[in-house]
């Protein structure tokens, strides 16, 4: 096998500036893949990471029914006290599960005493909103850094309309389930960045406040925003928690819960869809250059190489050993190509995270892309490349070793 | 026993709707050992018969036994591994792999036919390295040597395995007078030593007369056998 390899290299030198070209060929779409891969990919967990650390988190659970009705945020469908017990302990029996928080949510009137506009709120437990949501902390440009009691967080915009700034003394009003309004004063703690997507644009009070202004005697939440320790464990964790809650049902017999992951609350994950399928057909063209690159040149060899082909079979030569001879040849040539591919790729990448690129999500602006290959996406690539040279060999490699070496050693 | 028995074969080409009888009821044997020349004119036949003795080719019609095999039954794979044991081959143009040094060249049959221990393919590469007066260009390309010292290595590769049988068509054709005689002494030398039939195609009647057995064809059909003594002995068959 050695010596096929030996013999392989030797040929593939032999055409040097074939070889090359076609090998340069091979580590441009290498080079090329990986770099989109890694932008992409980037790019995608930079804005998952924005939509579930800032204020989605990676798992959301409410009462059946509510995320189709979640425009008009439904007291009615909040979950009772019970039913919160049994979430939270359906939670803690989950291994993965490392926060949650639950979350009243509420629209209301919003009145710096002169003008009064709508508002949507979140009543939340700040500790365990911190902890759900890692990225809740930087989305406060002014004040302090914390959700006290009979303070808001009042978002960026609405904060510009009205003309409010930290310190200022605002109302909010809000209608409860039964239909009655009440209404408190707070003082603005806080000024919070906008964030893109559904639940981006709310403001945050303490949940005691939430459960003040609202009459709840009972804490009755609309939904519990879950994170994982690990991310990737997301469709695992979803299936858990929907196993654990799949025999909670209501008197007529319907599911009292529904659980979503951030994919089913978010747009955004349509253009990570999007980016995926991009990079499946940034990968297929990669497939393309080599197959059509490789099987070229390993047709050419082959051509150029008829009277040797008929030698070797003449003194002997297994048939088997000819295609293997022609196989390793392409093999090297996509070896080479894919682990060359691999660290110009790589140094790249290192040259585009040193001088850095910067985008702009939404309104948030100035984000710094940090890029990196995934060593799976990789190891993928070079597979991939490794393969499909392989494959693009076989045809002119067969043909090779089904030569009659009669006709082979007469070509010119 | 013969090492080479023909009885009665033709070979039939096919050029377009055109049948072209290469060769015509042939029969012979060839004992082992012997060194055969086959001689005639372009188109007689040579090479063709050439290619049926060395299981290149099958015969459209009779049986030919190669060292007690009848080569007419194999298939593809079968003559492949039956060349490998039994046959050596020297070419014309030499033939040597242009990627392979001297050394490499010669020992290639050890590894892709034969898969020799690495200890025994050295010893047996070297000695016939020494033996052809190439062991100190073992190293060299076949680019860097010239087409006697090629033709000194293809006759080491054709003997490297140990066959029964060489097979050379035209193995001089390509050299000039004084080379050709040392391959042709060469040739001998390594039949004398290894006991090895040496069989070879030439239309150079100098170069025949160094045959110990000549066979003259002409248009397929075998015409002529000489005994040792040269071609002017022709005994009619």
């Amino acid at each position: 096998m050695l010596n096929l390899f030996k013999i392989a290299m030797r040929n593939l030198s032999r055409y040097r500036r074939r070889t090359i070209l076609t090998a340069s060929l091979i580590v441009t779409g290498v080079v090329f893949v990986l770099v989109f891969v890694a932008v992409t990919g980037s790019f995608k967990a930079m804005m998952i990471g924005q939509v579930t650390d800032s204020f989605l988190g990676h798992i959301q659970i409410h009462s059946k029914g509510y995320v189709a009705s979640i425009d008009s945020l439904p007291l009615t469908m909040n979950l009772r006290s019970q039913s919160v017990k049994k979430v939270e302990k359906a939670l803690h029996k989950i291994p993965g599960i490392e926060a949650y928080s639950p979350r009243i949510k509420f629209g209301g009137m919003f009145s710096n005493f002169v003008e009064t506009t709508n508002v949507r709120l979140n009543g939340v437990y700040p500790e365990k909103e911190i902890k759900t949501l890692p990225f809740f902390l930087s989305r406060i440009r002014e004040g302090g850094k914390i959700i006290k009691k009979g303070e808001v967080l009042v978002p960026e915009l609405l904060a510009k309309g009205m003309k409010v700034k930290v310190g200022d003394m605002v109302v909010v009003i809000a209608t409860n389930k039964d239909g009655s309004v009440n209404g408190k004063q707070f003082r603005v703690g806080g000024i919070l960045e906008s964030a893109t997507g559904p639940g981006g644009r709310d403001g945050y009070i303490h949940i005691e406040d939430a459960m003040e202004i609202l009459r709840m005697d009972n804490v009755e939440v609309s939904e519990i925003a879950v994170r994982l320790k690990d991310f990737s464990q997301l469709h695992e964790a979803h299936n858990k928690l929907q196993d654990a809650f799949s025999s909670e049902l209501n008197k007529k017999g319907k599911p009292i819960f529904e659980v979503h992951t951030w994919e089913k609350l978010s747009p955004f994950y349509n253009i990570a869809r999007m980016i995926d399928v991009m990079t499946f057909f940034i990968k297929l063209m990669l497939v393309a250059i080599v197959l059509i690159s490789i099987m070229n040149v390993m047709i050419m060899a082959v051509y150029e190489r008829v009277r040797e082909i008929g030698t070797l079979a003449a003194i002997g030569t297994l048939p088997g050993k000819i295609l293997s001879m022609f196989v390793i040849e392409g093999f090297c040539l996509g070896f080479i190509g894919a682990v060359f591919g691999s660290i110009l790729g790589g140094a790249v990448i290192f040259i585009i995270n040193i001088y850095g690129v910067t985008f702009d999500f939404g309104r948030q602006k100035g984000l710094i892309l940090s890029t990196s290959v995934n060593p799976n996406d990789l190891i993928m690539v070079s597979v991939i490349v490794i393969i499909v040279s392989v494959l693009a060999s076989l045809q002119p490699a067969f043909k090779a070793s089904r030569m009659d070496p009669v006709q082979a050693l007469r070509h010119i | 026993m013969s090492l080479i028995k023909a009885e009665d074969i033709s070979k039939d080409y096919q050029a377009g709707e055109i049948s072209i009888k290469a060769l015509r009821g042939v029969s012979f044997d060839i004992e082992p050992s012997s060194f055969v020349s086959f001689v005639g004119p372009s188109g007689s036949g040579k090479t063709t018969l050439l290619n049926l003795i060395g299981c290149l080719d099958k015969p459209t019609q009779g049986r030919l036994r190669v060292a007690e095999t009848d080569v007419s039954t194999l298939n593809q794979k079968q003559s492949a591994s039956f060349r490998g044991k039994h046959i050596g081959f020297i070419f014309q143009d030499f033939n040597l792999m242009p990627v392979l040094t001297v050394y490499e060249n010669i020992e290639y049959p050890l590894i892709m036919v034969q898969d020799m221990p690495v200890q025994e393919r050295k010893r047996r590469v070297m000695s016939l390295l020494e033996a052809v007066g190439m062991d100190d260009q073992k190293d060299k390309y076949p680019g860097q040597i010239s087409g006697g010292q090629k033709q000194r290595v293809a006759v080491a590769r054709a003997l490297v395995t140990n066959p029964e049988l060489v097979i050379a068509d035209e193995p001089t054709a390509n050299l000039d007078r004084k080379t050709a005689y040392m391959v042709i002494d060469l040739m001998k030398k390594m039949r004398d030593e290894l006991k090895t039939t040496f069989i070879f195609s030439t239309h150079d009647p100098r170069i025949v007369d160094e045959a110990e057995i000549v066979y003259t064809l002409e248009d397929g059909e075998l015409t002529d056998r000489a005994a040792k003594g040269g071609i002017n002995d022709v005994k009619s068959i």
